[in-house]
């Protein structure tokens, strides 16, 4: 490591801050450039499991709800791309490699949605685990992955409310629909305890050892089942792991997820990743000719 | 025809600052204007949003300050030492002096 190398590290280890135009070490750029493009291409990738039913939705509040919800995401995935842009990849070559299945998103979006249900544990939980990861973000050395965090945080506290309010409508409406909640939540709990990643200790972390994470991944999944097991546990819901248990402690206790199986789903061999990706490639397609009319038009 | 980097800035309520925001990438300033509303301004997150090519923005990021001109700044002076010896010279304690703490 030469000396500018370990001046720049120095420098983040204890708190110091990155700007776009700072200089910084390859290292650094690559595994931030990567990082931020995996969350950017989760966002976008994220919005078709609840795409497929704006049309499905049972009121017009709710299709009003979940198409705003989806808005916000597609416009987080704007947000990311433009951070990923100016650390010098562009917005095409990353959506080139999405399409192509050469970049990865986040393993929850490589499943299917069956029912209603799914809506409401998706908006509920899935958005609440990556609202854990995406509050340790607020203190990445890079500051203007953590300024645009700030929004995005701030924004998907709304998703939280609408999920859970789906949940409870579910959950006090016929046994019929507490079933869906119930089916959904055993469909989910095994993708959401993959969520956080496989426990890395922070020490081994490259990512934490440059301050672009700040928490292990571990860190996450315990403050996640600290705060949602029992809100699921108290509408007289049950989830899918009978090893599942708060210690002593306060530390809980849980079946180890097969982490083989997400390094699988997240490569793309997820039971809905071809379809994603197939679909996002027609979509590209699809809108190409939205971009070239705008770029001849402004020309 | 490509595409420039607008950056925006918002202003969050009536008399708050203009602060940088992010920014939009957009072929020409109507486009980047449709962007920077539905991006920053949709939630009505925003009073008022500034579009400026980024090209426009200049940036001054070094400040040296070679005459050492600290004594223009709060921390440029030390008084505890001198104020405990005025005192002690005096014979005097604030807190036995009228109004005194």
């Amino acid at each position: 490591m030469d000396g500018r190398t370990e001046e720049f590290l120095a420098n983040v280890q204890s708190g110091g801050l990155v700007e776009a135009g700072d200089w910084m070490p390859d290292e650094y750029r690559a595994r931030l450039t990567k990082f931020v493009e995996m969350h950017a291409n989760s966002e976008l990738m994220g919005v078709l499991p609840e795409r497929d039913w704006i049309l499905r939705a049972p009121t017009l509040q709710r299709k009003l709800a979940l198409t705003a919800k989806i808005q916000d995401e597609a416009g987080h995935a704007q947000l990311l791309y433009r951070v990923v842009e100016d650390l010098g990849k562009p917005r095409e070559a990353c959506l080139d490699d999405l399409i192509a299945g050469r970049a990865k998103f986040h393993n929850v979006f490589h499943y299917p949605t069956k029912s209603w249900g799914d809506v409401g544990v998706i908006a509920w939980l899935v958005d609440a685990a990556a609202i854990i990861s995406q509050k340790a973000l607020l203190k990445c050395s890079y500051a203007p992955y953590a300024r645009i965090m700030r929004k995005i945080c701030w924004e998907e506290s709304f998703h939280i409310l609408h999920g859970r309010d789906i949940v409870l409508t579910l959950v006090t409406g016929t046994e019929g629909q507490r079933e869906l909640v119930q089916e959904a939540l055993d469909r989910w709990w095994k993708p959401l305890m993959m969520f956080h990643g496989n426990p890395i200790p922070a020490e081994d972390d490259p990512m934490v050892h440059w301050r672009i994470k700040s928490q292990a991944n571990e860190e996450a999944r315990q403050q996640f089942l600290e705060g949602y097991v029992p809100e699921v546990w108290e509408l007289g819901l049950t989830l899918p792991d009978p090893e599942l248990r708060r210690r002593e402690d306060g530390t809980w206790e849980y079946t180890e997820p097969d982490w083989d199986e997400l390094r699988a789903v997240v490569t793309g061999h997820g039971p809905a990743s071809e379809e994603r990706i197939a679909f996002r490639r027609l979509s590209r397609e699809d809108v190409d000719w939205v971009s070239r009319t705008v770029l001849a038009e402004a020309a | 025809m490509t595409s420039r980097v607008f950056e925006v800035f918002r202003r969050e309520r009536a008399g708050a600052p203009m602060q940088h925001a992010g920014s939009v990438v957009a072929p020409d300033a109507r486009f980047a204007e449709i962007y920077a509303r539905e991006q920053y301004g949709r939630r009505g997150e925003s009073e008022a949003l500034w579009l400026v090519p980024r090209e426009a923005v200049g940036e001054i990021d070094e400040f040296v300050d070679e005459f050492d001109l600290k004594y223009r700044r709060v921390d440029g002076y030390s008084i505890k030492e001198r104020l405990r010896e005025a005192r002690a010279r005096a014979g005097t304690s604030l807190r036995d002096l009228p109004g005194g703490r």
